[in-house]
């Protein structure tokens, strides 16, 4: 079990917290004054550090971040950039290498919901593109670290069906090594495709 | 097929069912149980000796019914296992004084009365479904007269006809005078893509057999007759096409439309009216046989093994992947991948690519030796627990086990959870922590985007997978829509609680936007079958309390949806624009009153 003594009170006394803007090259820039929210951030409740970054995914750009994490001693980062769908794993990765727990990241997501869908109204993007790293703030200040659990697991697959698709499926697995259980209803495996005569496209028999 | 027989690392369970299966992903511990052959597989070399001294003659399964076995007898010529086996509800000899003429004939001794049905236990890491298909039944409606006229075929029966090793081998007789027909008819869509007979779907492969059933025909008999009544040809794969013009350049005819009549005339041959949708006119066609090309239903066991499973079946009955481009041999539940038919109909090459991709699937989950679970995890606070069982009524994942008369606190299975939150957002005494979506994490984020000019401001809540990929999807497309609203992010949608709803209101939200994938979309099983009804009953409560049950929307976006996303951002900019301040004032006083 991950956390039950840490309550979010603890988490929040220890919060050091450092705020990358995203510029994406022009992708945000353009729309986003970057630069603006990332001045404003810096006075956000538990931000230690806040900067507006080139491209924060790029070798440079990640090692300005842990950079920025070693030497504030930082315990949790918000990287305001594209979506965490495309770029979580990238910064969890990251994060790993600055010793932290991959958990005590947020990501605001000023592209694709923001500067992106936003194109004619930097001002209005702006402002929430503000809104966006304040949340995220706030919601990083109460994050805890989390740990994988790693479980047993029995290398044996079940193939339910002995028809042309559970054979191919059976025959891949143990020709890699790996045990197989074939559990067919009928007395012989062969399915369907044993009662076909010749097969399209080929035109060859079946079996 | 011999293979699969001699792979050292394969065991093969014949006559066998998974009757039921517990556990998890990487730890399911299976039950089988294996149906007695009567005859020793390990044993039996297949010499036959057996067969001759049997007495009981039964039509045999595997050629249709159209040439006959014994009761003890082999599946067919090619069988794996190549083992014999007994058919005991047709074997007079249980009892050996009645008959057991087997008995004396094996002379290894292989054949054993006692034999009794076994209950297997199997240790498993991952599964693969390929339960295959079930043909459609033809004799349920009598379609094209199939029950009526010996000369109706089904395109199964056909197969063994033409098939050297059938019963007429390979000689396409016509079953009344077991002559060869001079013209053969064949129909198509027999069960498919109707919604009156059979199913609606098309069943993807019964065209292009066809096609190749004439080819057989014509290269062995070139003046055979062919005609084929169809729908439409879908000719639509690699090479298909070719096949398509290959028949119709050794002159099989294909007409437009499908028969209304099958009339059998005094030679046994048949009559077929058909309105022909190419010229308009109505036709009739004298052939001495039908083949009806039979369309595919999922197999019997779907839904049993879909329930044993947890696993999701979409419209048609097949099983649900859980993402039809990123995972599409994927079940939603982790482990369980899906090959063949049993996901949907296709031919022998998209089911043996989809095998593979399975097999590939599987490996890539247990090559570690150990797997690792995500800590988005629920948590049980064991003091606030009530023993209510809510939560693990919701659980789509039945990760979740307490004993309400023992008192037993819920608990919850960390392997098996999928960190949907559902039960968090459905327990109402607190007692459940959704680690990394907690209340205090999200309610963080409603209050931070309030504090200013809430009035301006829509709160969406979107869940990882659909809608909040929907909105991204807006974002790589440029669909411009306007700048108010703001996306918390969920899992799924059937975290969002009644309290982070409730908590917008007070804090002056204008409108508030529950997001999710559709109903039977859902990455999390059915979860967002919980977030509906709640928001239903939501809304239902804030009317009762004087607030506009409007304001509380709920919307299903897909990822693929951006453009429907921008749209429903102008929908809910509207609305917002609906809403006055003296309204959410209004509201911000009602909610404070009723804290009081
Ligand atoms: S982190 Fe995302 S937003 Fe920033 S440069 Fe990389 S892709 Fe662009
Ligand atoms: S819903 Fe809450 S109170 Fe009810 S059993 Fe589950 S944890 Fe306990
Ligand atoms: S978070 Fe979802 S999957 Fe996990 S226990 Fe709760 S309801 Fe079940």
């Amino acid at each position: 079990m991950q956390v039950k003594s840490m309550t979010s009170a603890d988490s929040e006394k220890q919060a050091r917290i450092g705020v990358y803007v995203c510029h994406c090259g022009l992708n945000i820039s353009k729309t986003v004054d970057c630069a603006k929210v990332a001045e404003v951030s810096k006075e956000l409740e538990y931000v230690v550090e806040a900067k507006d970054i080139a491209y924060a995914c790029s070798e440079p750009g990640q090692k300005e971040i842990v950079d920025g994490i070693i030497d504030n001693d930082l315990d949790r980062i918000v990287v305001a950039s594209c979506s965490p769908r495309l770029h979580e794993p990238t910064f969890r990765q990251m994060l790993q290498k600055a010793d932290l727990n991959p958990y005590m990241l947020e990501m605001a997501n000023l592209r694709e919901q923001c500067s992106w869908v936003h194109m004619s109204e930097p001002e209005a993007a702006t402002r929430k593109a503000l809104d966006l790293v304040k949340m995220s703030v706030s919601r990083a200040a109460l994050l805890w670290p989390l740990f994988e659990e790693t479980l047993p697991l029995t290398k044996r697959t079940m193939v339910i069906g002995g028809g042309v698709a559970g054979i191919q499926a059976a025959l891949d697995l143990a020709d890699n090594g790996y045990e197989v259980v074939m559990v067919e209803k009928n007395p012989s495996i062969g399915g369907t495709m044993a009662k076909l005569d010749k097969t399209f496209p080929t035109m060859d028999c079946s079996i | 097929m011999t293979d699969v027989g001699r792979h050292p690392n394969i065991k093969m369970l014949t006559m066998s069912e998974v009757v039921g299966i517990k556990g998890y992903v990487g730890n399911f511990k299976v039950e089988i149980l294996k149906r007695a052959r009567y005859v020793d597989e390990s044993e039996c070399t297949a010499c036959g000796d057996c067969v001759k001294v049997c007495p009981v003659v039964r039509s045999d399964e595997f050629n249709e019914g159209l040439s006959s076995r014994k009761a003890i007898y082999s599946p067919f010529p090619q069988a794996v296992p190549s083992s014999y086996l007994i058919n005991v509800n047709e074997c007079l000899g249980h009892n050996p004084s009645v008959c057991s003429k087997c008995l004396d004939a094996c002379d290894k001794k292989c054949i054993d009365f006692q034999m009794s049905d076994e209950k297997i236990v199997e240790e498993i890491g991952t599964i693969i479904v390929a339960t295959g298909l079930e043909p459609y039944d033809p004799k349920e409606l009598d379609e094209y007269g199939y029950t009526r006229y010996e000369n109706v075929l089904t395109s199964l029966e056909f197969e063994r006809l033409v098939n050297a090793g059938g019963p007429s081998q390979g000689e396409p007789i016509r079953p009344t005078d077991r002559k060869t027909p001079k013209s053969v008819g064949f129909i198509q869509c027999v069960g498919s893509r109707s919604a009156r007979r059979g199913s609606e779907y098309c069943s993807n492969t019964c065209c292009m057999n066809t096609v190749k059933s004439s080819l057989v025909l014509k290269e062995h008999y070139p003046d055979i007759d062919i005609k084929v009544f169809y729908v439409d040809i879908r000719a639509f794969g690699k090479g298909f096409e070719d096949l398509y013009m290959r028949s119709k350049r050794y002159g099989v005819q294909y007409l437009r439309g499908l028969p209304g009549t099958v009339e059998e005339l005094d030679d046994s041959s048949l009559r077929v009216a058909v309105e022909n949708t190419a010229t308009g006119k109505v036709e009739y066609h004298d052939l001495d046989m039908l083949v009806l090309a039979l369309g595919m239903k999922p197999a019997k066991s779907t839904q049993r093994l879909q329930e044993m499973l947890g696993l999701q079946l979409n419209p048609d009955g097949f099983y649900l992947e859980a993402h039809p481009k990123l995972q599409p041999v994927d079940a939603a539940t982790r482990g369980i991948f899906f090959a063949g038919c049993a996901e949907g109909p296709k031919d022998i090459k998209e089911s043996v690519t989809q095998a593979s991709a399975a097999s590939v699937r599987a490996i890539r989950l247990m090559h570690k030796g150990e797997i690792s679970a995500e800590p988005i995890t629920s948590e049980i606070i064991e003091e606030n627990c009530k023993f209510c069982g809510k939560c693990a009524e919701v659980c789509p994942y039945n990760a979740i086990s307490l004993n309400k008369e023992k008192k037993i606190p819920a608990s919850v299975n960390t392997a098996a959870c999928s960190g949907c939150g559902t039960c968090a957002a459905e327990c109402k005494f607190d007692a459940i922590i959704m680690n990394h979506f907690t209340d205090d994490q999200i309610n963080s984020q409603t209050d931070a985007m309030l504090v200013e000019e809430p009035e301006s401001k829509i709160v969406v809540f979107a869940c990882n997978w659909c809608s909040y990929a929907g909105a991204d999807y807006a974002g790589v497309s440029r669909f411009q829509y306007p700048p108010n609203a703001r996306l918390i992010r969920t899992m799924c949608s059937g975290r969002v609680d009644e309290k982070f709803i409730m908590r917008a209101f007070e804090k002056g939200a204008p409108v508030v936007l529950v997001s999710g994938c559709h109903i039977g979309d859902c990455h999390y099983i059915d979860a967002n079958k919980w977030t509906e009804k709640r928001i239903i009953k939501l809304q239902g409560k804030l009317e009762k309390i004087g607030i506009r049950p409007e304001r509380l929307q709920l919307e299903w976006i897909s990822a693929a949806e951006g453009m429907r996303f921008a749209d429903v951002m102008r929908q809910m900019e509207d609305l917002r624009k609906s809403v006055s301040s003296e309204e959410i004032a209004e509201t911000i006083e009602i909610l404070e009153n009723r804290k009081k």
